[in-house]
């Protein structure tokens, strides 16, 4: 400290200046605040997940029949691909404590050969969530939506679920999908369902083992299974379109709340990764060019390991809220 | 930063690991097996759990107490919240605790009414 600075009298004191409140340097409090902050932000979003699933209770989607795929296998597999995705994640934060205490001990190497092991799994972890998205925007087996927004689904006598297409007749159509080009007005319709609800009615009605699942859940936490009488009587009554895969509007699953919380909370992590990613790079080249190694001090690692681990802990969260419980 | 002591008991003392390393991996095998056990009760989601318990499924409850101690474990371990002063915890953890109950109570609350109009009331949405 030489001339430029002012002496204050304040030399010594507690408010004289370079202290360091609760032992931790700015910037990890800072990070500290950051996540307490960030914390309440997901809670939010999850606490209104709560919200609409209390709101209704009763006819609210099961994970389980939701989330079944694997990637390169067929069949039905609930909750595998997920418990992997949440032990990638885990483990790319154990490769981020381990890069946080190499960096105590000034190895260089170490730290970075952790630090490209975290970034790999934040891309695996990222990709396979892309993967998950694809698969449930897609869709598999389609279902009717009511006038009222509902979701008709169908199943054969044992309970199992049956695709639309495997039993909805083929009937030829005039219907086409009204493009900009062909009409008095400059409007265009998005693309139509592949099957129209006359081919489905006549499906259901010559497929006599067919029969219709509500959203309603019984006492059991099933969801209901109309008798053969009730479930044409329903898909007449109030059918208005087919269904396929989830977006914003619909969701094949049961309602499209599900669908758009599922898309904003995984969404949001999703980006919270994505930026833990591109933030553990940046860190990454600085090791290697030895910024840290000159100022003599790791901890530039360790707070983004804290950011990092924040990740990981948030997603312990959303998979028990969104595929657990 | 070479004073950095850790703190390298887990379990209130019951193991107590010899480096901050061999802690570190404790630390992923006691995750591994609270993830694998949830995965498991999700997949089999046996008949005794189902039963209601304080208004909500036991299982679930299960379920939620795994996540707060998976969630204990990353914060203490992993981010290194054992070795913070007493201080730095109570700040964070306090602030979330109270601020996110607070939050939940009210949302599930009003959540748990509006259904009870759905049901209860003459509001029809089923058509």
């Amino acid at each position: 400290m030489d001339s430029t600075v002012v002496p204050t009298g304040t030399e010594g004191k507690t408010w004289g200046g370079g202290n360091r409140p609760m032992n931790a340097s700015y910037g990890k409090m800072m990070m500290w605040f950051f996540i307490v902050s960030d914390a309440l932000t997901f809670s939010g979003f999850l606490a209104a997940y709560g919200f609409s699933r209390f709101k209704f209770i009763d006819s609210w989607p099961i994970a389980d029949e939701v989330f079944t795929h694997v990637p390169f296998f067929h069949g039905n597999y609930p909750m595998i691909y997920v418990a992997f995705m949440t032990f990638v994640l885990i483990m790319s934060s154990v490769t981020m404590v381990l890069a946080v205490d190499a960096g105590h001990h000034m190895k260089k190497n170490k730290v970075i050969i952790y630090m490209f092991l975290t970034i790999i799994g934040g891309l695996i972890f990222v990709g396979s969530q892309a993967w998950e998205w694809a698969t449930f925007i897609k869709g598999d087996y389609g279902a009717i939506q009511t006038k009222g927004g509902n979701i008709l689904q169908f199943v054969d006598a044992d309970g199992h679920r049956v695709a639309i297409k495997d039993f909805a007749a083929n009937m030829p159509s005039t219907r086409e999908v009204h493009k900009e080009s062909n009409g008095i007005w400059f409007v265009e319709e998005s693309v139509q369902p592949t099957y129209s609800m006359p081919e489905i009615i006549k499906g259901l009605e010559t497929h006599p083992d067919i029969l219709v699942r509500t959203q309603v859940l019984n006492e059991n936490g099933q969801k209901t299974v109309l008798s053969r009488q009730e479930s044409i009587q329903k898909i007449k009554n109030t059918g208005k379109v087919m269904v396929e895969g989830a977006n914003l509007h619909v969701n094949e699953y049961g309602s499209p709340l599900f669908a758009d919380f599922f898309f904003f909370i995984t969404g949001f992590h999703g980006f919270h990764v994505f930026s833990g990613v591109v933030i553990n790079i940046i860190i990454f080249f600085n090791v290697i060019i030895g910024t840290y190694e000159r100022r003599k001090s790791y901890e530039m690692v360790e707070k983004v390991g804290l950011y990092w681990h924040f990740v990981d802990l948030v997603w312990v969260f959303v998979f028990t809220f969104f595929y657990l419980v | 930063m070479a004073e950095h002591a850790h703190k390298l008991e887990i379990l209130r003392g019951l193991v107590k690991f010899k480096s901050n390393i061999s802690k570190i991996w404790g630390v992923l095998i006691l995750l591994t097996i609270v993830t694998t056990v949830e995965v498991v009760l999700g997949i089999y989601k046996p008949e005794v759990l189902m039963g209601s318990f304080l208004s909500m499924k036991l299982l679930n409850w299960i379920f939620i107490i795994l996540t707060l101690v998976k969630a204990y474990y990353i914060t203490w371990d992993f981010m290194h919240m054992r070795d913070e002063t007493k201080w730095l915890r109570r700040f964070v953890v306090w602030t979330a605790v109270f601020l996110i109950c607070y939050l939940i109570f009210i949302l599930l609350q009003e959540g748990g009414y509006i259904e009870s109009v759905y049901t209860n009331g003459h509001v029809k949405r089923d058509f």
